[in-house]
C-alpha cells in the first residue's frame, strides 16, 4: 500500500497539533452545538407559547415536583460515574470501568422507568399533549429528552459490551470514545439541569 | 494505528466496496446519481404544473391518462394535485436534489481531495449520511402512492393547513427528519476533516475558495436545521398527538370547530422554519460560488482578484445569514422595529454578495479566457446569478414587498438564483472534474449545445415570471386566470411552458453526454488535462482509495497561475 | 375610472398610500438596471478583450485599482439611504398612522376557506360581538344574537364596497389557516392568520371595480378566492349600504345549526 493509504486518517488517537483535539473531540463539540440549536428552539417556542397564555398553569402545582427532584439526582449522579468510568481508563483500571459504566447505565434506565412514573400517572389522570399546550410542551420536552437519554444508554451499552474489544486493540482511541461519550452524556444531563427548573419549578 | 488498515489486507466485495462505501469518493459519487435523479423527477412533476398553467383545465394528452385517476381525472389537473406537485417539486429539488449534489456530492467528492487528506473525517459517518438521505428520499417518494396523495401544503408547510391536512404532511415530517438527519453528520464531518485533516503547509488562507464555501456552507447547515428539527417535531405532535403549538383558538374549518386545545401560534412555526430556511438558500449557493471560482481561476489562468476579501465575505454572509429570517414574514403583521431591524440586516447581507460577485468579475481582467464548456456555465452563471441576487432587494424592503410578496416575482427571483444560478455551477463542475472521477473527458459539442440551448431556456422559463409578479399574480395558483390581472399576462405562462420543455430537452443532451462518455469519452492523457493547480489534480486518475501516492505537502496558495518566470502558466500547490 | 385595463406592468394604483410601495419598486429596479449593466458591460469587454488568442499571456499582478472599492460604498450609501429614507418612513406611516375609528369606514374581514367575509358595523358604527360557538351556514362569523350592536351589522361574501376619497380601516383575521388579503390595486397586503387581528388601512383615490387576490396558499380552493371590490362614490357606497340593511334578517335567537363537534380536517 502508498504511503498515504498507510497513513490515512490521523489524529484518531492523538490529537491535532494546533487545534489540541482528536477528530472525535471536535466532531462531538460540533454535534453538541446543533443539540444547543435544537433544544434553544424548543426553549424559545416554550417561552413564546408561555408568555403569550395567560391560563398557562405553574409546572410546581400540576407536575410531580419530588420525582423530578429525583430523577435530577440520578442524572447528576450518573455524570459523576460516567467521569469515573473515563477515569478508570485513563488509570489502566478496565474493570473499574466496567463497574462505572454499568453504574451509568442503571442511573439512566433509573431516570426512564421514574419517568415512565411519571407519564403514566399523568396519563391517568388524563392529560395528555392534547389537553393543552403546558402539557404539550412538557410531554415534547421531556420526550425529547428521554430520547436522547435513551440513545445515550443504547451507546454506553455499547461501549460497556461489544464496543470495549477495543481496549484491547487500541486502548487511547478507547478512552477516546468513552471520554466523548461522556460529553454526550453531560450535555444530556445539562439540558435536564434546565428543563427541570424551568417546565417543574416554574 | 489507523481505522483503515485491517480494510487494505482483503479486497472488498461489491457490496462494500459500492454500496455501503466507507471511500469519499464513491460515497461523493452515490450522493451525485441520486440527487441527479432526483432533480429529472422534481422538473418532470414542474413540468406537469407547467401544462396546467399554460393551459388551465385542458386535459394532458397520453401522459395525463398514465397518471392516477384520483389525481388527473380524465387527464384534468386536479386542484389538489396541482398543490401536491408544487410541495413535491419544492422539497425534491431543495432537499433531495440540489443540496445534496452541491454539498453531498461535490463536497465529498473534492474536499478531502482538495484538502490533501486521504478521506472524510468519519468515513462510516459519511457512508451513514448517504443512507439517511436516501431513505429519507424514498420516504418522500412513497408520499405520492397515498390515497390522499403526498403533503400539499407548500416546501414551506405553514400551519394551520399543514396541520390539518389530510394529505401525506405527516410523511413529509418523517422523511424531513432522514434528510436533515443526513445534513447534520455530513456538516459535522466536513468540518472536521477542513479543520484536522489540512495536509502540511495548507494554512487556511492558502485553501482552494471551495474548500472555504464548503466550510461555511457545513456550519450553516450544522445550526440552522437543528430549528427545523424542533418544528418538525412539533407538527408531528401537532398532527399525532393531538397538541396545538402551531394551532390558534377558535378555528372553523368547513362550519365545524377543530376539536383542539388551542392556544398555539401559526406564526411561530414560520420563525423556526425561515430560521432553516433562510440559511438554507444560502447552502444552495455558497457551493455554487466555490465551483464557478474555481473554474474561473483555471480558465483565466490568473489568480483570483480579492481573495481574502472573498474569504471575509463568505464568513460574514454565513454569520449575517442567520439574523435575516424574518424577512420572509413582513407580511405577518410586523410592527416597525422588527421589520426595521430584518430589512436593515437584509441589505447588509447584500453587500458579500455584491463584493463575491465583483471580485469573480475582476477576476477576468487580464486574464487569458479559455472558453471550454466548465468554463462557459460558470461565466454564465455570473449574470444569471447577478438577476437573482439584485431581484431579492425589492422583497428585502419591507415596503415594496407588500406588493410582491407571494407573487410570481418571488418565483422568478429565487429561480434565477437556483436554476441558471446554483445549477448551472452545477454543471460546470460536472463538466470540470468529470475527467478526474472517470478519465475521460464529457463531449465537448454536445456540452456546448447543452450549454447553449439551456441558458436561453432558462431565462425564457424565469424571466416572464418577473413580468407576472409585476402584474400582481400570486404563487401557487391552480389556474391563475380566475383573476382579471392575471388574464392580461397569460400568454407568459404559454411562452415559459414551451420553454421549459426546450429546457427539459436540452438536459436530455446532458444525460445522453454523460453516460456515453462514461463507456467512450476521450481519454485523458494526464492527470490534470486543465493545467489546474488545486491538490485534487496532483492524484492518480480517478485517484484511488487514500487518495494521494504520497502524502502532499503545499508550497503555495491555490491560484499560482502565470506566476512571472514559470515554465509554465501554472504551479501546483504541492510543488515548491 | 370604472373599468381598469389590467396588462403587462404594475396595475394602476388607485390608493393615495400606495404611491409609496411603487416608487420604491421603481426606484429599487433603476438601481438593479444600473448594477447589472454596469456589471455585464464590464463582463462583456473582459470576455472579449481577454479572451485566449495564441500568444496571449494572463498577468499574475491583480489590477490595481481603488474603483471596485468605491463603487462598494456608493452601494452601501444608496440602499441605506433607501432603506432609511423611503422604506422605513413608508413601513412607519403603514403601521402606525392608523386612521382614527371615527374617521374612517370601518371594517372587519374574516377570511376562510375560500372566500372572504366582510363585517360592517353598520349605522352604530360598533361591531357585534362574535363567537365561534354561534357560527353557522347562515352566520359564517357567529355573530351573537343576544348582542344588540350585533343587529345592524351587515355581512358579506366577497362584496368588498367602501368610498373613494375616505381612509379604510380594516381589520385582517382567518377563520381557519392562513390566506392573505390582496388588493393589486390599492398596493394592499395582509396575511390573515387565525388567532391574529391585524389592522391595514387605505384610502383609494378613484372608482372603479377590482379584485380581491389570496395570496397565501390555504388549501385546495386557493385558486378560486377572488373576491370583488367596488370603490363607490358617497352616493352609491350609502345607497348600497342601504340595500344591505334592508335585507337583513334578524339574526336567530339560537343558531339553526349549531357547531357541530366533529373535529374537520380539510387541504
Amino acid at each position: 500500500m502508498s504511503e498515504a493509504q498507510a497513513q490515512l486518517i490521523p489524529y484518531i488517537d492523538e490529537p491535532h497539533p494546533i487545534t489540541g483535539v482528536t477528530n472525535s473531540k471536535l466532531a462531538i463539540w460540533l454535534f453538541l452545538a446543533s443539540e444547543i440549536m435544537l433544544f434553544g428552539a424548543l426553549f424559545s417556542s416554550y417561552i413564546i407559547l408561555r408568555v403569550s397564555d395567560p391560563t398557562w398553569p405553574h409546572g410546581r402545582m400540576v407536575l410531580n415536583v419530588p420525582l423530578a427532584t429525583l430523577n435530577t439526582m440520578i442524572l447528576i449522579t450518573s455524570s459523576v460515574t460516567m467521569v469515573m468510568s473515563w477515569a478508570s481508563l485513563m488509570q489502566n483500571r478496565f474493570d473499574r470501568y466496567r463497574f462505572y459504566m454499568a453504574l451509568t447505565i442503571l442511573l439512566g434506565c433509573g431516570f426512564m422507568v421514574v419517568k415512565g412514573f411519571e407519564y403514566a400517572h399523568k396519563f391517568e389522570a388524563r392529560h395528555f399533549p392534547s389537553t393543552n399546550n403546558f402539557y404539550a410542551t412538557y410531554f415534547t420536552l421531556t420526550g425529547l429528552h428521554g430520547l436522547h437519554v435513551l440513545g445515550g444508554i443504547l451507546t454506553n451499552l455499547y461501549f460497556l459490551f461489544f464496543g470495549s474489544k477495543m481496549w484491547k486493540t487500541n486502548p487511547t482511541q478507547f478512552a477516546g470514545r468513552i471520554e466523548v461519550a461522556g460529553l454526550y452524556w453531560h450535555f444530556v444531563d445539562l439540558v435536564w439541569i434546565f428543563l427541570f427548573p424551568s417546565i417543574y419549578l416554574l | 494505528m489507523s481505522e483503515h488498515s485491517h480494510e487494505e489486507h482483503h479486497e472488498l466485495g461489491f457490496i462494500r466496496k459500492y454500496i455501503f462505501s466507507t471511500d469519499h469518493k464513491i460515497i461523493g459519487i452515490q450522493y451525485g446519481i441520486t440527487a441527479l435523479c432526483f432533480l429529472f423527477f422534481g422538473f418532470c412533476l414542474m413540468m406537469l404544473m407547467r401544462w396546467q398553467l399554460a393551459y388551465p383545465g385542458d386535459a394532458l394528452p397520453v401522459i395525463g391518462t398514465w397518471l392516477p385517476e384520483r389525481y388527473m381525472p380524465g387527464g384534468q389537473m386536479t386542484p389538489d394535485f396541482y398543490n401536491a406537485l408544487g410541495a413535491m417539486h419544492g422539497t425534491i429539488m431543495v432537499f433531495l436534489g440540489v443540496v445534496p449534489l452541491a454539498v453531498g456530492a461535490f463536497g465529498n467528492y473534492l474536499v478531502p481531495l482538495q484538502v490533501g487528506a486521504a478521506d472524510m473525517a468519519f468515513p462510516k459517518l459519511n457512508g451513514a449520511s448517504y443512507w439517511s438521505y436516501f431513505v429519507g428520499g424514498v420516504i418522500m417518494l412513497s408520499s405520492f402512492f397515498l390515497p390522499n396523495g403526498p403533503a400539499a401544503s407548500g416546501w414551506t408547510s405553514y400551519p394551520p393547513l399543514a396541520d390539518i391536512a389530510i394529505s401525506g404532511q405527516t410523511v413529509w415530517l418523517f422523511g424531513m427528519v432522514f434528510l436533515i438527519t443526513s445534513s447534520l453528520l455530513g456538516s459535522i464531518n466536513t468540518i472536521a476533516t477542513i479543520i484536522q485533516l489540512r495536509a502540511k503547509g495548507l494554512s487556511f488562507f492558502r485553501m482552494p475558495f471551495f474548500v472555504w464555501s464548503q466550510f461555511v456552507t457545513a456550519f450553516l447547515l450544522l445550526l440552522a436545521f437543528p430549528p427545523l428539527e424542533a418544528a418538525a417535531v412539533m407538527q408531528l405532535m401537532d398532527r399525532l398527538a393531538g397538541s396545538s403549538f402551531f394551532l390558534p383558538s377558535g378555528l372553523v374549518v368547513s362550519g365545524t370547530a377543530l376539536q383542539v386545545a388551542g392556544g398555539g401560534n401559526p406564526v411561530l412555526w414560520q420563525h423556526l422554519f425561515w430560521f432553516l430556511a433562510h440559511p438554507e438558500v444560502y447552502v444552495l449557493i455558497l457551493p455554487a460560488i466555490g465551483i464557478v471560482t474555481e473554474i474561473i481561476a483555471n480558465n483565466t489562468r490568473k489568480p483570483i482578484y480579492g481573495y481574502k476579501s472573498m474569504v471575509y465575505s463568505v464568513i460574514f454572509l454565513g454569520f449575517m445569514s442567520f439574523i435575516v429570517w424574518a424577512h420572509h414574514m413582513f407580511m405577518t403583521g410586523m410592527g416597525t422595529t422588527m421589520s426595521n431591524f430584518f430589512q436593515t440586516t437584509t441589505m447588509i447581507i447584500s453587500i458579500p454578495s455584491v463584493v463575491l460577485v465583483t471580485c469573480l468579475i475582476i477576476s477576468l481582467w487580464g486574464g487569458t479566457i479559455r472558453f471550454n464548456v466548465p468554463m462557459l456555465f460558470a461565466l454564465a452563471w455570473l449574470p444569471m446569478f447577478g438577476i437573482g441576487g439584485l431581484t431579492g432587494l425589492p422583497l428585502g424592503l419591507a415596503t415594496s414587498d407588500i406588493y410582491l410578496h407571494d407573487t410570481y416575482y418571488v418565483i422568478g427571483h429565487f429561480h434565477y438564483v437556483v436554476a441558471p444560478g446554483t445549477i448551472f455551477a452545477l454543471f460546470a463542475g460536472i463538466y470540470f472534474w468529470f475527467p478526474k472521477a472517470t478519465g475521460r473527458m464529457m463531449n465537448q459539442t454536445l456540452g456546448k449545445l447543452h450549454f447553449w440551448i439551456s441558458l436561453v431556456a432558462m431565462n425564457g422559463v424565469f424571466f416572464p415570471m418577473f413580468i407576472q409578479g409585476i402584474a400582481g399574480v400570486s404563487r401557487r395558483l391552480h389556474t391563475p386566470i380566475t383573476y382579471a390581472h392575471a388574464q392580461a399576462v397569460q400568454g407568459t405562462n404559454v411562452f415559459m411552458s414551451l420553454s421549459a420543455w426546450v429546457l427539459g430537452a436540452a438536459q436530455l443532451l446532458f444525460i445522453i453526454n454523460f453516460f456515453i462518455s462514461m463507456k467512450a469519452g476521450k481519454k485523458v492523457t494526464s492527470d490534470n488535462p486543465w493545467e489546474s493547480t488545486t491538490l485534487e489534480w496532483a492524484t492518480p486518475t480517478p485517484p484511488p482509495h487514500g487518495n494521494f501516492d504520497k502524502v502532499p505537502e503545499v508550497h503555495r496558495g491555490p491560484y499560482d497561475y502565470s506566476l512571472p518566470g514559470g515554465a509554465t502558466d501554472f504551479a501546483p500547490q504541492n510543488i515548491a | 375610472m370604472d373599468t381598469v385595463t389590467y396588462g403587462w406592468g404594475l396595475p394602476p394604483n388607485v390608493s393615495a398610500q400606495g404611491a409609496a410601495v411603487d416608487q420604491l419598486i421603481i426606484i429599487m429596479h433603476w438601481f438593479m438596471i444600473v448594477l447589472f449593466v454596469g456589471w455585464g458591460l464590464f463582463f462583456l469587454y473582459c470576455l472579449v478583450r481577454f479572451r485566449a488568442r495564441p500568444g496571449r499571456k494572463a498577468s499574475y499582478e491583480l489590477p490595481q485599482t481603488k474603483l471596485p472599492k468605491f463603487l462598494e460604498i456608493a452601494v452601501v450609501i444608496f440602499e441605506a439611504a433607501v432603506l432609511i429614507g423611503l422604506s422605513y418612513p413608508a413601513w412607519s406611516r403603514l403601521k402606525n398612522d392608523l386612521p382614527k375609528p371615527e374617521d374612517a369606514v370601518n371594517i372587519h374581514i374574516v377570511a376562510q376557506q375560500f372566500v372572504w367575509n366582510i363585517h360592517y358595523p353598520g349605522p352604530d358604527n360598533v361591531f357585534g360581538k362574535t363567537d365561534p360557538k354561534f357560527i353557522s351556514d347562515s352566520n359564517p362569523l357567529g355573530l351573537d344574537p343576544s348582542d344588540p350592536q350585533g343587529k345592524d351589522d351587515v355581512i358579506t361574501v366577497n362584496q368588498l364596497h367602501f368610498p373613494v376619497h375616505k381612509p379604510v380601516l380594516a381589520t385582517i383575521t382567518s377563520k381557519d389557516v392562513i390566506h392573505s388579503f390582496f388588493i393589486p390595486v390599492l398596493r394592499v397586503k395582509q396575511d390573515a392568520i387565525p388567532g391574529m387581528k391585524v389592522p391595514i388601512w387605505w384610502e383609494a383615490k378613484d372608482t372603479g371595480q377590482f379584485e380581491i387576490a389570496c395570496a397565501q396558499l390555504c388549501g385546495n380552493g386557493h385558486t378560486l378566492m377572488r373576491g370583488f371590490v367596488s370603490i363607490d362614490t358617497p352616493e352609491q357606497y350609502d345607497a348600497w349600504m342601504k340595500e344591505q340593511l334592508a335585507e337583513l334578517t334578524p339574526p336567530p335567537a339560537a343558531a339553526t345549526q349549531p357547531a357541530s363537534t366533529q373535529p374537520a380536517a380539510v387541504q
